[in-house]
């Protein structure tokens, strides 16, 4: 359990938080943790409960964030919203892991990804002074990768990530040259990249392939590369927030599903039903937006300096 | 064999790779929020102490390795064999001299060990932290040097070879932490 002073530390971010939004006529909401759908992502898995509906047996999910409720109230007009929910994902337990969390999650209509950087910047200052009065710095996935690794994300090979694996004493996992190259940027990433990012000032980290595009909108950039409009805020090496200028093109999100599903089933996980809410939402017409989800309790973690999940939380 | 998967890893977990028995001596779960989790492992060969990195995804598996650690007391060595007892059952067992280079010469008669055994062979012994030794052979200290850090070597009736403080002499008992080799004080005077 965590100590008490900590939890109070969480107590007045919570309160700020609502004093934040509360300024800026960004209205609360609380949608169920409970979905007969999840939004479908190759690696993160549901948990799986049974309930009783009108008698019988029914398969529902503790919800892995609360995007379709949230996106399905944009679409019926509520304007800009934010949320804290609690959050769940079977199988992550770790040092900045655990398997419910608390996700700060909101939504601005009107917005692109890099109108709310700014917006999450002047969140995070407001909450945690300590980080300084230099402005977040923002780079692309591919800047990143360059300066880390010597890499262009867009250009290389799997052949290529192992050998840089090597140079920096990496151990690669078995099977690693039958992944897929997305797999492998993402273990650079967390191996070697992550930990030097946001160091000494904040940084967003936006522009990620189309590959791992997620529920971004994505654009070609100036040198024709195909980049998805989500961003990534880092700070001393921890991953914060993730966000996207959100995609409102329901077949689109349908096949993105479908392909997680695809990816999920070849790697012996279990497909999962899509989230209604969140493809009703589109169908419907969801206003252009932007949204992020933010994981409070790294929020605490950076606000108390507490190095472990389990100082800043309980479970 | 019985296999623990990643889910249930964790630090001290005693694995079999490649027919031989390591400890779990760091685990890290990492993932990025969209993407793959990898368990990040270092672990300590118990053979030969020598440190292998692995990765491992999501629902990979390890044999475990039956390895089991009691505590025995050490009887005596004969050159060739270092033999222990369990003061339970009276069991004993020995190591040869090879594998206990670096601590068997710090090993005195009845000290509580603690030995790994590995599919019911012993493989390693970790000697107690401290252990009293008699000086068998120094230097004479000059007299009214015995203050400061004025240090000289010993050797010790176990063979092994320390450094002391100046004013130790022959057939006094001192305390050596077994770790590192280092004297930490005298226990009595000759």
């Amino acid at each position: 359990m965590p100590p008490i002073e900590v939890l109070r530390r969480r107590a007045e971010l919570l309160a700020s938080t609502r004093e934040f939004f509360a300024a800026r006529d960004v209205l609360e909401v609380d949608t169920p943790l409970l979905g007969e759908g999840v939004v479908v992502e190759e690696h993160i898995d549901p948990i799986p409960c049974q309930v009783q509906v009108e008698g019988s047996n029914a398969t529902r999910y503790l919800l892995t964030s609360p995007e379709g409720p949230m996106k399905r109230l944009l679409a019926a007009g509520s304007g800009p919203i934010y949320q804290f929910a609690h959050a769940f994902r079977d199988g992550e337990v770790g040092r900045r892991h655990a398997p419910e969390f608390t996700m700060l999650e909101w939504y601005r209509p009107g917005f692109d990804h890099h109108q709310l950087m700014d917006e999450v910047e002047a969140f995070v200052r407001t909450l945690i002074p300590e980080v300084g009065d230099n402005v977040f710095e923002r780079k692309t996935y591919r800047e990143v990768f360059l300066e880390s690794a010597s890499i262009d994300p867009f250009a290389t090979s799997i052949e290529e990530i192992r050998r840089t694996c090597e140079r920096l004493a990496i151990a690669v996992p078995a099977d690693f040259e039958n992944g897929s190259l997305d797999d492998a940027l993402d273990l650079l990433l967390v191996c070697h990249i992550e930990p030097q990012l946001g160091a000494e000032v904040p940084l967003f980290v936006h522009d990620y392939p189309e590959s791992q595009a997620a529920l971004a909108q994505i654009h070609e950039d100036a040198a024709g590369r195909r980049v998805a409009e989500r961003f990534e805020l880092y700070i001393q090496g921890i991953e914060l927030a993730n966000g996207y200028h959100e995609l409102l093109d329901a077949s689109e999100q349908r096949r993105r599903f479908e392909a997680a599903n695809q990816a999920r089933v070849e790697n012996d996980r279990p497909a999962l039903p899509l989230d209604a809410d969140l493809l009703e939402a589109l169908e419907i017409g969801m206003p252009a937006c932007a949204g992020v989800a933010l994981g409070f309790d790294r929020l605490v973690m950076l606000a108390t300096g507490a190095t472990d999940i389990r100082d800043v939380r309980f479970g | 064999m019985p296999t623990a998967n990643t889910s249930q890893f964790k630090r001290g977990l005693k694995v079999e790779i490649e027919g031989e028995p390591y400890l779990m001596a760091e685990m890290e779960f990492t993932k990025p929020g969209k993407g793959q989790a990898v368990y990040r492992t270092k672990l300590r060969n118990l053979l030969n102490g020598r440190m292998l990195d692995r990765t491992f995804k999501n629902g990979e598996t390890l044999e475990l390795a039956d390895v089991e650690e009691r505590s025995v007391q050490y009887l005596y060595q004969d050159g060739t064999y270092f033999h222990f007892m369990n003061p339970d059952s009276y069991e004993q067992y020995e190591l040869p001299a090879e594998k206990l280079e670096d601590i068997g010469k710090f090993l005195v008669e009845e000290a509580t060990c603690d030995v790994i055994f590995w599919n019911g062979t012993p493989i390693s012994v970790t000697p107690p932290p401290h252990v009293e030794l008699k000086v068998t052979y120094t230097e004479p200290g000059a007299k009214g040097n015995s203050t400061g850090n004025v240090q000289k070597p010993a050797t010790v009736h176990t063979g092994a070879e320390i450094t002391v403080p100046i004013f130790i002499n022959v057939d006094d008992v001192v305390r050596v932490d077994t770790r590192t080799g280092e004297y930490i004080e005298r226990v009595s005077k000759s």
